[in-house]
């Protein structure tokens, strides 16, 4: 698939197959206000089937975040129209205000003014859980 | 321990848990000596949802100490009525009190009230959640029954997936290691997985699962029950069917061994015949003496109170 380039800003590649709308979404960039190309289900080597976000004007991303929703991702760091930089993200130890907690007997359904706060409970099975009530993240 | 809050008992290490176990057993025979621990201090138990047995017992153990109360139970009384978030109660509490005990029936509700707080604040209940000194309790009867929390058969009976003070216990008796779990339970109720791991991630610990009571009461040091509830099933008839597997009566009781301890978090309803009351092997109302002993322990911890004549084990080790 042919798919024109940048010139200054971010590629995010590999990241899964259909949620390259969620991945945006989680990194707050609105897809009405920003100019960026979508390339969705299209093949990898690697996993088969992937997405492919590139992003003109935007270098600044929270990688934590992107980390939370595509572990497996790569940022290509894009200047001139040449790759400069790539990197990985990391799966967070803490995340905040990123995910709400899904549990209707939460504190944090009732309590005003508290922050949503998720802490990694195992990193292998990428699994986040609620540091009031410990309830698993559902990304 | 001094200025701590106990939200989980992961909050307190092996050192400083087998510490209070030892101040609760200091406490029961020097009554007297204690009396005066908490002069002048005053804990605040602030229910709210009613839990007669557990404040009970946090307000006993204050009073005992020497220290005052005050207090709601039931969230009707409070400034909650009017809106009033939990962290602006607390920040308003702590002016008054040394120390909180708080029920509410929110999960993680303790926590926030501990991040809330200028003083110690013990979790008395956080909904389904977490319940640190009734686990506290537990194991002072373990302690009290065998002299050892550790290389022990302990087997867990009736509703394991709903069972906060269960998986408490499984999962801070993992930390102390050496112990063998049965867990005895329905289809329906078994064990979470998570709690299951916690027993693999432990190498001298390990578990079977069993359906039957009675075929493996013989095989146990002490038999921790709980209520399997109606509400649990999906339909009656499989309540019915197993409902009367789980009660432990006289007749189970004669296949067990002489010396087990028949434990519960209480309240009871049918789970455990009241004919068992008798038998010295029934525990579950001394463990409501070791809850009230482990409280004075914890409260006269956090807040820095020695207790007067009493020696630590390892003082060093204790300060984890």
């Amino acid at each position: 698939m042919e798919v024109t380039s940048i010139q200054d800003g971010i590629i995010i590649d590999h990241v899964p197959a259909g949620t390259a709308l969620k991945v945006l979404q989680y990194l707050k960039i609105d897809p009405a206000k920003t100019r960026l190309a979508l390339i969705m289900n299209t093949t990898s080597r690697r996993h088969g089937s992937k997405d492919i976000i590139k992003i003109e004007d935007v270098e600044d991303i929270d990688l934590d975040v992107l980390g939370l929703v595509a572990r497996e991702a790569t940022v290509d760091i894009v200047r001139g129209g040449a790759i400069v930089d790539k990197v990985q993200p990391h799966l967070p130890e803490h995340v905040v205000n990123v995910i709400t907690c899904a549990n209707p007997r939460c504190v944090t359904t009732t309590e005003r003014g508290i922050d949503q706060m998720f802490h990694l409970a195992h990193s292998g099975r990428q699994e986040y859980r609620c540091d009031y009530c410990d309830e698993e993240a559902k990304l | 321990m001094v200025g701590r809050s106990v939200i989980t008992l992961d909050d307190l290490s092996i050192p400083q848990i087998t510490d209070l176990i030892r101040k609760a057993t200091y406490i029961d025979s020097h009554r007297k000596d204690v009396a005066h621990t908490c002069d002048g201090r005053v804990l605040a138990t602030l229910f709210y949802e009613p839990s007669t047995r557990t404040r009970l017992s946090f307000e006993t153990a204050m009073l005992r100490l020497g220290g005052k109360v005050i207090g709601f139970a039931g969230a009707q009384l409070a400034s909650v009525t009017k809106g009033e978030s939990i962290a602006d109660t607390l920040k308003t509490v702590s002016n008054y009190v040394d120390v909180v005990a708080i029920r509410h029936p929110k999960e993680g509700a303790a926590l926030v009230a501990s991040r809330a707080a200028s003083v110690p604040v013990v979790n008395a209940g956080d909904g389904g959640h977490m319940h640190p000194t009734q686990t506290l309790a537990d194991l002072a009867t373990l302690q009290s029954r065998f002299g050892r929390v550790t290389d022990l058969t302990i087997g867990l009976c009736g509703d394991l997936t709903f069972g906060r003070t269960v998986h408490s216990l499984i999962e801070t008796l993992c930390r102390f290691g050496n112990v063998r779990f049965v867990l005895i339970s329905p289809d329906e109720l078994r064990t979470p997985q998570y709690v299951l791991d916690r027993i693999d991630a432990t190498p001298s610990c390990s578990y079977v699962e069993v359906r039957d009571l009675v075929s493996v009461i013989g095989d146990l040091d002490a038999l921790y029950m709980t209520r399997v509830q109606k509400e649990r099933f999906f339909n009656e008839d499989d309540y019915l069917r197993l409902r009367d597997t789980y009660i432990l009566d006289e007749s189970k009781l004669a296949l067990a061994r002489p010396e087990m301890a028949v434990l519960h978090p209480l309240p009871r309803v049918n789970e455990i015949a009241v004919e068992v009351d008798d038998d010295p092997r029934a525990a579950y109302f001394e463990q409501v003496k070791n809850g009230m002993l482990m409280r004075m322990a914890l409260m006269s911890s956090v807040i820095g109170d020695d207790l007067p004549g009493y020696v630590p084990l390892e003082p060093k080790e204790v300060q984890a």
